[in-house]
């Protein structure tokens, strides 16, 4: 278990719940933009990918305040009497999805340098290439983005049917530690 | 109304809604990917629609599959910046990267077998931005939508005599292509076609004027018409040999010239050319300096994809280049899986 904070907070920061809502707005977007573009050549190809990729370098700048607040603030505990497998699947399904949050963008911005395509974010505003030309990284790169982007995908329904799970099963605070609309604590 | 303590409630009903929330948010993900939809025109349907009877040449372009590099220079002339903020229309040099093209999937055709010959061009301009745009030597496109040239390609693969005959009829804006295809004279240089756009696209300008235009490469060259009978019996090869010579010989231009669309010209439809008294303003030149073969090439893994832009150029309601974009790309991603089946010569001669 990682060091917790002295104060034993029930919920997670009033920050670190919005930035978690927030991202979950931007990355299920993404998700569905993805295979949403993959699967069409009508106009709104264009538009799609026009915003896939402002959109991606979004969620890592986000994902990246994400994790210093995560660092900085610590998560509450899980319940005591939660079993063991379930808190291990809890744990690990947390490093999953900032390994996916950091490493979706990363891998598309690399798949497109590898691709010498330019990375335009908006209007002239581009973002340089991050590894040079090459077919065989290209190849590997877009099929992690493609697979990636479904395990994300797969991993965000299981996170939610967990959620929902705390929520309506054990209704142990779980879910509410996240889903809560009230302030900080500011008693331990 | 009585409720039940929520202790006593079985979960079972919890559950249930948990599964239902889990498989609503599969299937509308299965929905937007287009697995509920079998007759979505995805980019791959519209790319395999191209690939002969045996299957598509690995490695290459599912379609434009034959072609040779060019490396020059454009030099702007700065009368675009009338029409649009591009910093390549600023006066000055800036970095050319092309590929003279055959439209066909075969990479192998005999040159004189294909009818379409295209240009693929990359612009570079200081600030980092790319212009990207493939251009054809037809006058207008074959087909009004990228739906109906799904069509075509379908006719065009149908073992029906009258496929297309059919496709014609139904489609009339197959038949200024037609007209060209079975008249317009054939050159033996790719030094002496001209290239046109076709598609629209809108130009914005300094002052935020917008601008629907085409563009075309005019060569500097002048044009001989040759028999096609008598380009048959050249080698296969005739266009690619004569280009690198040519070139070889001496740097070959071509002349950009922008056509302004008038209020109410149709912009959305590349069958439909733009009457002839309309606006143009050559903005620059391209000067072809080197010639080098594909497979070694710098143009063999740039994807001449339309829809990549500076600022100051941007998509019109065409909705080709979107298609072709998606299409573009899928080609792009199938053919450097398959660096393999195209071998870069330099490796390949490594004992």
């Amino acid at each position: 278990m990682t060091l917790q904070s002295t104060t034993v907070h029930t919920r997670f920061t009033v920050a670190q719940r919005f930035i978690h809502w927030l991202m979950a707005l931007c990355i299920l977007a993404m998700l569905f933009i993805g295979v949403g573009m993959e699967s069409t050549i009508e106009p709104k190809y264009h538009t799609l990918v026009s915003i896939h990729k402002p959109l991606g370098i979004t969620i890592l700048i986000l994902v990246l305040i994400r994790l210093v607040l995560r660092l900085r603030d610590g998560a509450p505990p899980l319940p005591a009497d939660m079993p063991p497998l379930m808190k291990l699947g809890a744990y690990l399904s947390h490093y999953a999805f900032y390994l996916l949050m950091i490493g979706m963008p990363l891998i598309g911005w690399a798949m497109l340098s590898a691709a010498s395509y330019p990375v335009v974010l908006y209007g002239s505003l581009h973002l340089p290439p991050i590894l040079p030309q090459s077919d065989s990284l290209h190849t590997l790169l877009w099929g992690a983005h493609y697979y990636l982007a479904f395990a994300f995908f797969a991993l965000i329904l299981l996170h939610l049917a967990a959620a929902l799970f705390h929520a309506f099963v054990r209704r142990d605070g779980v879910f509410e530690a996240m889903a809560s609309l009230q302030g900080d604590e500011t008693a331990g | 109304m009585m409720q039940l303590p929520s202790s006593v409630r079985s979960p079972i009903g919890s559950l249930a809604i948990i599964a239902l929330v889990v498989a609503a948010g599969a299937a509308t993900f299965a929905y937007t990917a287009g697995w509920l939809s079998p007759n979505r025109l995805t980019p791959t349907k519209l790319v395999e629609a191209f690939a002969p009877p045996g299957g598509p040449a690995l490695g290459h372009r599912r379609n434009h599959a034959k072609g040779i590099c060019f490396t020059g220079v454009f030099e702007a002339n700065g009368n675009g910046t009338a029409l649009s903020r591009a910093g390549v229309f600023a006066q000055g040099q800036y970095p050319a990267l092309g590929r003279l093209n055959l439209g066909t999937p075969n990479p192998d055709a005999a040159d004189a077998t294909v009818r379409v010959r295209g240009m693929g061009l990359q612009i570079a301009t200081p600030n980092g931005e790319t212009w990207r745009t493939a251009m054809i030597d037809a006058p207008v496109f074959a087909a009004a939508t990228p739906q109906a040239f799904y069509g075509l390609l379908t006719a065009l693969a149908s073992k029906d005599p009258n496929a297309i005959k059919t496709y014609a009829a139904a489609h009339p804006g197959f038949a200024a292509f037609g007209a060209w295809a079975g008249s317009a004279p054939w050159t033996s240089s790719y030094a002496e076609d001209r290239f046109n756009g076709l598609n629209s696209f809108v130009f914005t300008d300094s002052s935020g004027g917008e601008h629907a235009v085409r563009w075309s490469l005019l060569p500097a060259a002048q044009p001989v018409a040759i028999p096609p009978d008598d380009l048959a019996k050249r080698g296969a090869d005739f266009l690619e040999e004569e280009i690198t010579q040519r070139v070889h010989g001496g740097p070959q231009r071509w002349t950009m010239i922008v056509t302004v669309a008038n209020p109410g010209d149709p912009t959305a439809d590349p069958t439909q050319a733009w009457p002839s008294d309309r606006r143009t303003v050559e903005v620059g030149t391209l000067i072809v300096q080197k010639i080098e073969p594909e497979s070694d090439g710098p143009c063999r893994d740039i994807n001449f994809d339309p829809t990549i832009l500076p600022s100051g150029i941007r998509t019109s309601d065409d909705p080709f280049p979107a298609a072709r974009s998606a299409a573009y790309a899928k080609s792009y991603d199938s053919r450097t899986a398959e660096a393999k089946d195209y071998p870069r010569q330099a490796t390949e001669k490594k004992p």
